[in-house]
């Protein structure tokens, strides 16, 4: 079956479609149930300057906690996705994943030292998080590099740095039990945001990364022909993965900023898009920025209803509901 | 026997305002050997007037310190930073090692949990035990104030302040005005919360305070709730627990997305307590007392 190897309009129709739905769902769910046509009033009371029929609350409630909660999921479930598209098409490895080269493990490390040391400072998290990626991966690329080229010792020295950076993590808590269930909740993921303060200090960074993926993807097409081939089309495979796995680790310690380490989207969103789209990588990456957000703006609604009143870990929904959705495209692919 | 001592132990906590004579805290010990069983424990002997006392739970050493036993106590955990004068060390209650406990030669061993099987190690060296849980209500706690006292030969000191703190608590609820008022206690930032089942929601329940956990929903007696749902429950109070832990303030509070239409927040009554009065069922309760109090005349 010929596979389309350019985005067509259909696609993005599609999508949009899909994360409109979503967002819409998001908006309208919740712990608390405002009622769908009480939301639809508020939004035509602000956009018309009108009464609206919600109080002062639970306008506070949808305005200033759901829609920046909905934003950052999508922004979130966006770049882990598109990250985790274009690493698998730089280490040619459908496995590879946007914490592969250390980003979990850095910001979890740092973090970690941060709550035991100055438990007090939960404000600056996401920085420090941000931080603790770039270094992780910053550490796997030194190390690689003056291991030998190659994608196959970058991957291993990833491997090593994670593991290590881990360790560190692990000893630290051990010295402060006391700050076991804040760190264990950062771990866990979230979406709990500080509002619209976090969406604009996380978006620059993004729309950046997120641009010189989409980008780049034409490349990456070109890089899975093999490095020989790629010289031959006059692309510099080496200039071409630094520059992606640079742009996706920015994307990646953004996301991880703002919403603690969430698995399972970066793996399966670029396979099931592939699976339903195609594989190519022109299809793939922008596809898989839409699907990441769609996809977790619908964790998130399970995230905050499943519970209610409480909340569960997103990485939980991320991965209960992801793994079953990506065996059925798996096995409808195969028959 | 321990169906007696139980008996024994109700008889004291139910007249703790009669003072005993002070002949009872003779040091020569004339009480030990004492036998005492804390409520859903197993009966503990203590052969004779403990020296070295080592309190693995910050609400005991509170007590301790309360009803003279202080000068018995020889190490405390980590935690245990009041009062001041307690002898911390930096044993960690949450995994105890029980050869650290030994090498301070302890004759008494009080934790809140047995956490890796620290009960069973320190028994296994013939050092007694006594394992005093979070108390579920003010009367554990007194019961817990009642029995240290007999546990460590100062009983009539134990029951003067039992009834120090029951008459002060019953003067202070008298003297506060009742109103139907709700309220938000808040343990983290992230909205974990009291039901009034709780020892923090029987305080409140002292006052005829409503608490909006009840209603939500949630699981357990430790519910966590959603921002969404304090918003839409508006309670008229906030009471915060984690000022110390995680630097919550009136002004974080009113600083969070929504929270700045709560009427707690416009009106004044986001309420910081000190962590540590409102999680420990010593006698400092009568401080959280006080400090809800307080804040309940002002919203009245």
């Amino acid at each position: 079956m010929a596979k389309p190897t350019r985005l067509a309009w259909w696609h993005l129709l599609v999508v949009l479609a899909a994360l409109v739905v979503a967002v819409v769902g998001a908006v309208l769910l919740g712990a608390i149930d405002l009622g769908w046509s009480r939301v639809l009033g508020e939004v035509w009371a602000q956009l018309t300057g009108g009464r609206s029929p919600l109080s002062e609350q639970e306008s506070a409630i949808l305005w200033q906690l759901r829609m920046p909660r909905v934003v950052l999921a999508g922004l979130v479930g966006a770049a882990l996705a598109c990250s985790g598209a274009t690493f698998q098409g730089v280490f040619r490895n459908p496995l590879a994943d946007p914490y592969l080269l250390g980003a979990a493990a850095g910001a979890g490390m740092v973090v970690t030292i941060l709550v035991v040391l100055t438990p007090s400072a939960t404000a600056f998290l996401p920085a420090a998080a941000f931080v603790g990626a770039l270094g992780g991966v910053a550490l796997t690329w030194g190390l690689g590099r003056s291991a030998g080229a190659g994608t196959a010792t970058l991957l291993l020295a990833g491997v090593a740095v994670a593991s290590f950076l881990t360790a560190v993590q692990t000893f630290v808590q051990q010295l402060n039990t006391l700050t076991l269930q804040q760190v264990y909740g950062w771990i866990l993921g979230g979406l709990s945001t500080s509002g619209w303060g976090q969406v604009l200090t996380v978006l620059p960074y993004l729309a950046v990364a997120l641009v010189v993926l989409c980008s780049c993807s034409g490349l990456l097409d070109v890089l899975a022909l093999g490095d020989e081939e790629a010289a031959s089309l006059g692309v510099r495979p080496g200039a071409v993965r630094l520059v992606v796995l640079a742009a996706a680790s920015l994307a990646t310690a953004a996301a991880v900023s703002a919403s603690g380490l969430i698995g399972f989207v970066g793996i399966v969103v670029p396979h099931v898009i592939r699976l339903l789209f195609g594989a190519s990588y022109r299809v793939v990456v922008p596809l898989s920025l839409a699907g990441g957000a769609i996809f977790l703006i619908l964790a998130d609604i399970v995230a905050r209803t499943a519970l209610a009143p409480a909340e569960l870990p997103i990485g939980v929904v991320t991965a209960f509901t992801g793994a079953p959705f990506f065996v059925l495209v798996l096995r409808r692919r195969q028959t | 026997m321990p169906a007696l001592v139980v008996a024994a132990a109700l008889a004291l906590t139910g007249c703790a305002t009669h003072s005993e004579p002070p002949a009872s805290t003779n040091p020569a010990g004339s009480t030990f050997p004492v036998t005492v069983t804390p409520a859903g424990g197993k009966a503990v002997t203590i052969a004779a007037k403990p020296t070295h006392v080592v309190s693995l739970s910050p609400a005991s050493t509170e007590d301790l310190f309360a009803i003279g036993a202080g000068p018995q106590v020889t190490a405390v955990d980590k935690l245990s930073d009041y009062p001041a004068s307690a002898p911390r060390t930096d044993i960690d209650a949450f995994k105890p090692s029980v050869e650290t406990i030994a090498a301070r030669k302890p004759d008494l061993v009080i934790v809140y949990d047995d956490t890796n099987n620290v009960v069973a190690g320190l028994e296994q060296l013939k050092v007694p035990v006594l394992v005093l849980k979070a108390a579920a209500s003010l009367d554990d706690a007194y019961g817990q104030i009642s029995l240290l006292g007999q546990a460590t030969g100062h009983t009539a000191e134990a029951d003067k302040l039992v009834g120090d703190m029951k008459s002060q608590i019953a003067d202070v609820v008298a003297k506060t005005p009742k109103k139907s008022l709700s309220y938000f206690h808040e343990l983290s930032a992230d909205g974990y919360t009291v039901t009034s089942k709780t020892f923090d929601g029987q305080v409140y329940g002292l006052f005829g305070l409503r608490d909006i956990a009840d209603s939500a929903g949630g699981a357990g007696d430790y519910p966590q709730l959603s921002a969404e749902k304090v918003i839409a429950a508006d309670p008229d109070l906030i009471f915060l627990a984690d000022t110390t832990c995680c630097q919550q303030s009136a002004a974080t509070v009113a600083a969070r997305p929504g929270w700045s239409t709560l009427r707690a927040v416009r009106n004044g009554n986001v309420v910081a307590l000190d962590d540590s009065v409102a999680s420990r069922w010593g006698p400092r309760v009568v401080d959280l007392v006080k400090a809800v109090a307080a804040a309940v005349q002002k919203a009245s």
